[in-house]
């Protein structure tokens, strides 16, 4: 396949970035996506030029690290999948494919197709987790878990923290990632003392870090590589309301 | 340089409980006066950081990635072993031990593996305890399964993503310690260079990989837990970033370097696709409880999988391992993989594959049931390569996976330089030259969360460290030095990317320090690296300026690390004459092709010693003793 690539460039956070146009010809559709950047950035590199920068490590879809926009679709065109597992096969002869990186006020850019995510850390760092110091723990078949609420515990702690639900959302909000881990420790018992605490506090933090609000888009969910139901968002508030409704 | 492997007296089950009495505690209210540098944020090292943030000290943790949560333990996939013996199926911490250490071939040192065994329980309870969602049985109690090398089902399990949410649950007590304000957390920053003043490792030199700026970083000790170094062969399972520098430039400190050639080869990978291929992946060791391996009994049999009769397949695990069958160990389900390939009854386009059919499966419990155990990995399998194994195999094949070697540590997982500790994957400690499936999360964690916080402790009460002066000679020594390694590496008008020479590497590696090697194979190898290593000096291309986010660069300065390492681990393995676990001498085996051990010359760990540049490295051996298990020819038949 010969495909041609507009890709942005942009050589710093502070710098003007604009978009570049590449070609990349005879591309095999069992490429994936990165493989088929990876070609471009050799050609580049022999001819001296800067190759282009982007996010990836682990290239089986759970590190989370790999984050671009592709025909404005975070992600690319296949559903449930992030870019390093999207194959080109995907696509046709002769498409012309736009890559830009993730766009949202708080994941500003650091060079090219690579944002700086740090703020979901910050998110997680607030009340994302059970507090037992290391050595706490009661025997672990000591408190049995119905199978269905783990089940649906690991529905949503599967969020891989790409940060593509930020990307989709017209607001830039952050909510779905927030409540993957509310709802991932809201369904078990170990995660009952803090419930209340932890939602406030992310949500607090979410706001604090110039991520938008939630207006049930649902953008979020369809840009998910790991499918994270939008029920959860329903989690949250209502998590967030008994808590404020009780602190109050 | 001295091997003092530092094991406890006493019997091996009261080792640990005895050391652990006898070790010097530091006070409360002295440990915030210490500063601990923990590089890496994998299990090893985020378990590690948070459970020393958790008692108190000053830690300060450095990895590469954006986040810490997508350290490579994420990609883990099957599951974390533990002698709960929940199945009531005759496990215990004695058989999780033997296990183990015959797993390695009898390479491992029995001390730390009993240990092991004995922690891996405290693991569960932990991680159970942090809300990792592990799978669990329909009365609510936690459901096992079974790896290879083992009769017993003591894997715990979320799913296909278990390296995914033991990672998430000690990234989120991480972060609770980054609130807490014990721990500071540097993303995007590599080590390049570890500090030693007066022969104590001191510090490490970092660059910021988003400015390019080169710091110092002091500490009064340094713990590595920087995984292994798989990406020496290019292709790897390993993400893209994972790498040897840390412990490598470790090692030309002072550090020794245990047994590097024994590198684990994973049966169960997709097979290579076409030349831009950028890495492996894994399809998770689980799938062999279900999935039965066979090729056609003729060669070039270039049929459909479904047009071969039954009579006319070879299920040759089964056959030859009938006791474990499909879930023989890695190195052995390897190495007949490739076996049957070059008899030329490898399938698929390139004849590099065998089949992993769960047809059987599927009749037997249904499709639902197969989707609910592995629906996820299914659909990895079918987004790569487009098939859909719920109608035709899958086609498999082995992959660089694993590394059991690693730097040198005592039974506190301390190196040879006093004040560095190494974790994880990057030590040599506990699978001798094979590991098990399942046993590389359970080691890392009870590194992390179980020893570390023990053994630092002890160090730091006796040994006292006194502040450094970052204008010591050493330290300035070091920073310069990795300074001038940056700049080498820019500023060549050469033809050649840095992945083509690591491709290059690879191919060397690949073929003769691979799956088989024979000592022909690896003079050959000893010959080729050097010239590629000249070549890669004179003839390299890295774009752009050390001052900016450049990834060129980064690969760059790992790849010339790979390139001096292939080195060390084909010495060892032309002087490991004998063929045990993942390391395969042709030279070596039994008359029905299984790995021959020599106990009376090599049953020691190899430990190499850096001698100085053009200098060959020093070998030195740690006699293993095995008290309490008997050295038997390991069998799985």
């Amino acid at each position: 396949m010969n495909l041609t690539l507009k890709i942005w460039r942009q050589s710093g956070p502070s710098s003007t970035g604009r978009f570049e146009t590449y070609d990349a010809p005879g591309v095999s559709p069992d490429m994936s996506f990165l493989e088929m950047l990876d070609v471009v950035n050799e050609r580049l590199e022999r001819g001296g030029q800067a190759p282009i920068a982007f996010d990836h490590d682990c290239r089986e879809g759970i590190c989370g690290a790999c984050s671009m926009m592709i025909n404005g679709i975070p992600h690319g065109p296949a559903r449930a999948t992030t870019t390093c597992q999207l194959h080109m096969r995907r696509f046709r002869d002769g498409d012309t494919i736009t890559i830009e990186p993730f766009r949202a006020r708080a994941f500003p850019v650091l060079r090219d197709l690579i944002v700086d995510r740090s703020a979901l850390d910050r998110i997680i760092e607030v009340g994302g987790y059970v507090s037992v110091a290391t050595g706490n723990a009661p025997d672990a078949n000591a408190m049995p878990i119905p199978k269905t609420s783990v089940d649906r515990a690991m529905d949503a702690a599967q969020c891989i923290g790409c940060g593509a639900c930020v990307a989709a959302c017209p607001n830039g909000s952050a909510m779905l990632f927030t409540a993957a881990k509310v709802t991932h420790l809201g369904l078990l018992p170990q995660g009952q003392p803090e419930r209340s605490r932890r939602v406030v506090a992310m949500v607090d933090r979410m706001d604090l870090e110039a991520f938008g609000g939630c207006t049930n888009f649902g953008e979020c969910h369809e840009a998910c590589p790991k499918e994270i139901p939008l029920s959860t968002i329903a989690r949250l508030n209502h998590d967030f309301l008994k808590a404020s409704v009780l602190a109050s | 340089m001295k091997l003092d492997a530092r094991i406890p007296a006493g019997p091996l089950e009261k080792k640990w409980d005895l050391h652990r009495f006898e070790m010097k505690l530091v006070n409360p209210a002295n440990k915030r006066k210490h500063t601990v540098i923990v590089v890496g944020s994998g299990l090893a090292g985020a378990s590690a950081a948070a459970s020393l943030g958790e008692l108190g000290y000053r830690v300060r943790c450095f990895c590469f990635q954006d986040s810490p949560r997508r350290a490579h333990s994420i990609a883990a996939q099957g599951g974390i072993n533990a002698a709960k013996n929940y199945q009531n199926d005759g496990d215990s911490v004695d058989r999780l031990f033997y296990d183990t250490i015959k797993g390695g071939d009898f390479r491992a040192r029995e001390a730390n593996v009993y240990r092991l065994a004995q922690v891996s329980v405290n693991i569960i309870d932990q991680c159970v305890a942090q809300g990792v969602p592990f799978a669990r049985e329909y009365g609510g109690l936690l459901s096992n399964r079974s790896f290879g090398g083992a009769q017993v089902s003591r894997t715990f399990y979320a799913r296909g993503q278990t390296g995914q949410q033991l990672l998430l649950g000690a990234y989120q007590a991480l972060e609770r310690q980054v609130a807490a304000g014990t721990v500071a957390m540097f993303p995007r920053t590599e080590m390049l260079d570890l500090v030693v003043v007066d022969g104590q490792a001191r510090g490490i030199i970092t660059r910021d990989l988003v400015s390019g700026k080169v710091e110092t970083q002091l500490a009064d000790a340094v713990v590595l837990a920087t995984g292994g170094y798989g990406n020496v062969f290019y292709l790897s399972t390993n993400a893209k970033g994972c790498n040897v520098t840390a412990t490598f430039r470790a090692w030309k400190r002072g550090a020794a370097f245990g047994n590097p050639c024994y590198t684990q080869i994973h049966p169960t990978c997709i097979p290579v696709s076409g030349d831009y291929q950028s890495k492996l992946t894994l399809m998770s060791e689980s799938l062999r409880n279900d999935g039965r391996v066979w090729v056609p009994k003729a060669s070039r049999d270039s049929r459909a999988p479904g047009e071969i009769p039954e009579s006319e397949r070879d299920y040759y695990l089964e056959r030859k391992y009938p006791s474990f069958g499909n879930l023989s160990p890695r190195d052995i389900a390897s190495r007949a993989a490739k076996e049957v390939c070059d008899e030329g009854r490898g399938v698929g386009e390139t004849g590099l594959g065998v089949y992993l059919d769960f047809a059987d499966a599927i009749r037997r419990l249904g499709e639902a049931t197969i989707r609910e155990r592995y629906g996820n990995l299914f659909e990895m399998y079918e987004r790569i390569t487009g098939e859909n194994p719920y109608r035709v195999p899958m086609r498999i094949f082995p992959a660089a996976h694993y590394t059991m070697g690693g730097l040198w540590v005592d039974y506190n997982l301390m190196s040879t330089i006093p004040g560095l500790f190494v974790l994880g994957e990057a030590n040599f400690s506990d699978h001798g030259a094979n590991r098990l499936g399942a046993s590389a999360l359970m080691q890392g964690l009870a590194d992390g969360y179980f020893i570390i916080p023990y053994t630092l402790g002890d160090y730091l009460a006796t040994s006292r460290p006194a502040p450094v002066d970052p204008a010591h000679a050493e330290v300035r020594a070091t920073e310069d030095a990795v300074r001038q390694r940056v700049t080498r590496l820019l500023g060549g008008d050469g033809k050649r990317t840095v992945d083509d020479f690591h491709r290059a590497l690879g191919k060397i590696m690949w073929e003769h320090c691979g799956m088989e090697r024979n000592a022909d194979g690896l003079r050959r190898a000893l010959r080729e690296i050097p010239a590629l290593r000249q070549e890669f000096t004179s003839d390299v291309r890295v774009v752009g300026t050390g001052e900016e986010l450049n990834q060129s660069l980064e690969k760059a300065g790992r790849v010339a690390d790979f390139l001096e390492f292939a080195e060390l681990m084909c010495r060892d393995a032309l002087h490991r004459e004998e063929s045990c676990g993942g390391h395969f001498r042709v030279e070596h085996q039994t008359p029905d092709g299984e790995a021959q051990r020599d106990d009376e010359r090599f049953a020691y760990v190899a430990a190499w010693e850096y001698a100085g540049e053009g200098r060959e490295p020093v070998l030195h051996k740690e006699k293993l003793v095995f008290e309490n298990v008997h050295l038997a020819t390991r069998s799985y038949k």
